[in-house]
């Protein structure tokens, strides 16, 4: 199921929290959805649930307008933790999978799919407040995707899980992205959307400052980083020109540079100069283009 | 299924099971029994404790035996013993609890009867009230005979002045009826009143707990916050009703089981003999209706609370409205016809027990009762409407927002 997303602006009496956001999304994909705080990722999905009406724009699903009658289709895990502390799992999801659409025993069986799948099935008859947090969040996973929907929003779905429960997780979310699912993503860990999705926008003040896919971002960004490893002192090359970061390490330096040809320049530079251990060209990472471009604001 | 009704017998059935729900229902079950009961508790443990004695010196010889009868008619809380020993000897038996109290009686020069009455304490004034009436009595009869009275002229002395009191209103409640009225009226003002902040508080509490563990959010989702909202109102409505219905049977099987063998009293004066069909659908109503107003009142606020623990804040005005209106039919009870009971009856934040008070107690044309019932049915739906667009946004807002100020943010929220 594609989702549409056109000219969709949120305004909050003075205050414009999305501003003409336009985006597509294919049937299928894991779209990568980030931005700072406050950037209107919540307002967004908020939109795209139908719990806010937009100001202008319109959001659609395979060219039909979001509202209630969409959300049988739509699967979404919150940020924080929505579950009833005091209801027990197997109660919790039939509830919440009903009220989705969905008959009570599908429910339970879905339920016991999930609950083998992430290896917690004695959980079933267990209150949510007696679990762990990471636990919780299995829960909350499984909340969202048990009526298998068509879309579904993701935000910060690893948090709070250890390594082997994130990769049970992220397991779990490429294979619905198998199933066809299309699957907005939103995440302040930058390793795991660098892993997962292939296209992805990066939200600033209600507006998309970067849009497009992974590789282009990466090849438009320009800047590379430089990591040299030598036994001279390197910290003149922090005025060198071309260089626009650098980040002294016991080993050595780490430079940001605006293109190939600098490290070129620099490599003929300090030929001779003593004994080089190392010297790599990298691509720049996602966490190096979200904080120039999302921390553009806090400068 | 609906999701309405889904959110609907969720909301209803987990109420339901709760343990507290549970404790409260049977708890108040068992109070009723027992309250019902009382006469019946009062008269056991009277059989089963000693009857009280009062030792009598009779120096004139012939006042014990009808003053002996004469207490027998009315009492048998006390018996009466004849002693014949000094009155220093009975006093020491007095003292050590023998007998509650040694009475003296002599005859006057008139040949009249006069009395002394000791007892450890003056504590005992049913003892001392009964003797004085029974003695009056045999006073009354000795000196009309002194007088040479006939038979007819004692009966036309002591016969009662014809007083007649007819309210000029038809169907006028008598001062019986109103009495009995007043009882059952007080009863149902009372569950009215522990029921509204019961419930709506309950609704309050439930719609933060939602909100603050988030899983209001999913829910939203999945169906309309309005839709939700009344879905969850109209659920724990049907709690309070089920609960309702248990005190109402509890308490209609337990006072009709004791109502062949206790006769008056305690049952005549609450006038539960014969329950007036009506009062009791009146007092269903106006509970339905006070529930509706206050429920959502406290829906929409407790929508603006991120944190439980504000809730009590949040709602302490609305439980004010409730206890005011409480504290007025309190005072009506003994003055429904007052004409600020009558003013308070038609707003609707009072009507649910004031104009219940009034019907109850007086008989209140029909047109009133209807313009009170739409004054109220119309809040209630203005109150829905509203709240309904504050809820929607309300439940968006998280941060520290515990003022009415909040309400206006809330509806700039579900603006487009």
């Amino acid at each position: 199921m594609a989702l549409q997303l056109e000219k969709v602006t949120k305004k909050f009496g003075k205050f414009t929290a999305v501003d003409h956001l336009s985006l597509a999304i294919p049937e299928g994909e894991i779209f990568g959805f980030l931005g700072a705080n406050g950037a209107g990722k919540t307002t967004t999905f908020r939109m795209i649930l139908g719990l806010l009406d937009p100001t202008e724009g319109r959001i659609t699903l395979d060219g039909k307008r979001v509202d209630y009658s969409t959300s049988p289709i739509i699967g979404y895990l919150p940020e924080e933790r929505g579950l009833y502390p005091k209801l027990k799992v197997k109660d919790q999801i039939v509830y919440l999978a009903r009220l989705r659409g969905m008959k009570k025993q599908d429910a339970l069986k879905e339920l016991d799919y999930w609950l083998e799948r992430f290896k917690v099935p004695e959980y079933l008859d267990k209150k949510v407040e007696e679990l762990s947090k990471g636990n919780q969040q299995k829960i909350q996973f499984l909340a969202a995707v048990i009526h298998r929907p068509k879309l579904l929003i993701l935000d910060e779905p690893f948090s709070g899980l250890d390594p082997v429960n994130v990769e049970l997780l992220k397991k779990a979310v490429l294979d619905l992205k198998e199933a066809g699912t299309t699957i907005v993503f939103s995440s302040h860990r930058m390793e795991h959307v660098e892993e997962m999705c292939e296209h992805l926008c990066i939200m600033q003040n209600g507006k998309p400052v970067v849009h497009g896919s992974l590789k282009d971002i990466k090849r438009s960004f320009g800047k590379k980083n430089l990591v040299i490893h030598a036994d001279f002192d390197l910290r003149f090359l922090q005025e060198y020109r071309g260089v626009t970061k650098s980040k002294q390490t016991p080993e050595g330096i780490h430079l940001q540079i605006t293109g190939e040809e600098i490290a070129g320049n620099i490599l003929q530079d300090i030929v001779g100069k003593g004994f080089i251990r190392k010297f790599v060209l990298e691509e720049p990472s996602l966490n190096d283009i979200f904080i120039e471009k999302a921390g553009a604001s806090y400068e | 299924m609906n999701n309405f009704f889904i959110i609907l017998f969720h909301t209803y059935l987990s109420k339901l099971k709760t343990k507290s729900f549970l404790v409260t229902t049977i708890l108040t079950a068992v109070i009723l029994i027992t309250l019902t009961n009382i006469p019946r508790i009062i008269e056991f443990f009277e059989r089963d404790g000693d009857v009280e004695k009062v030792a009598v010196i009779d120096t004139s010889g012939q006042l014990f035996q009808p003053l002996e009868e004469q207490v027998k008619i009315t009492d048998q809380d006390f018996e009466l013993i004849l002693v014949s020993e000094s009155i220093k000897a009975v006093e020491n038996k007095v003292e050590e609890g023998e007998y509650t109290g040694v009475l003296q009686l002599t005859m006057t020069s008139e040949q009249l009867p006069a009395a002394n009455y000791k007892s450890m304490s003056m504590a005992d004034s049913v003892v001392v009230t009964e003797l004085q009436t029974a003695l009056q009595q045999i006073k009354t009869v000795m000196a009309s005979s002194q007088l040479n009275l006939t038979q007819e002229q004692l009966a036309q002395l002591y016969e009662p002045v014809p007083f007649e009191r007819l309210a000029l209103e038809e169907d006028a409640k008598t001062e019986e009826e109103l009495n009995q009225a007043r009882g059952l009226v007080y009863v149902l003002l009372f569950i009215i009143y522990f029921a509204v902040i019961m419930y709506a508080s309950m609704i309050a509490t439930e719609v933060a707990t939602e909100k603050s563990s988030r899983v209001m959010e999913i829910l939203i989702s999945s169906v309309s916050p309005v839709k939700q909202m009344f879905a969850k109102i109209i659920g724990v409505g049907l709690l309070s009703l089920t609960q309702l219905a248990v005190f109402l049977i509890v308490g209609y099987i337990s006072v009709k089981q004791n109502l062949d063998s206790m006769e008056g009293g305690f049952f005549d004066f609450f006038g539960f003999g014969n329950v007036p069909v009506a009062t009791i659908v009146y007092g269903v109503t106006f509970f339905i209706l006070g529930y509706f107003l206050y429920a959502t009142l406290a829906a929409f606020l407790g929508s603006l609370v991120s944190r439980i623990e504000d809730v009590q804040q949040m709602i302490t005005p609305m439980t004010l409205l409730v206890v005011a209106g409480f504290m007025i039919a309190m005072v009506g009870l003994s003055q429904p016809e007052a004409g600020f009971i009558t003013v308070t009856s038609f707003i609707p934040f009072f009507t649910p027990m004031i104009m219940f008070l009034r019907v109850g107690m007086l008989n209140i044309p029909l047109w009133e009762i209807s313009l009170s019932i739409a004054i109220l049915v119309g809040t209630i739906t203005i109150l829905a409407i509203f709240g309904g667009r504050v809820y929607r946004g309300g439940v968006l807002m998280y941060g520290k927002s515990n003022s009415f100020k909040d309400i206006k943010k809330a509806l700039q929220l579900t603006k487009k």
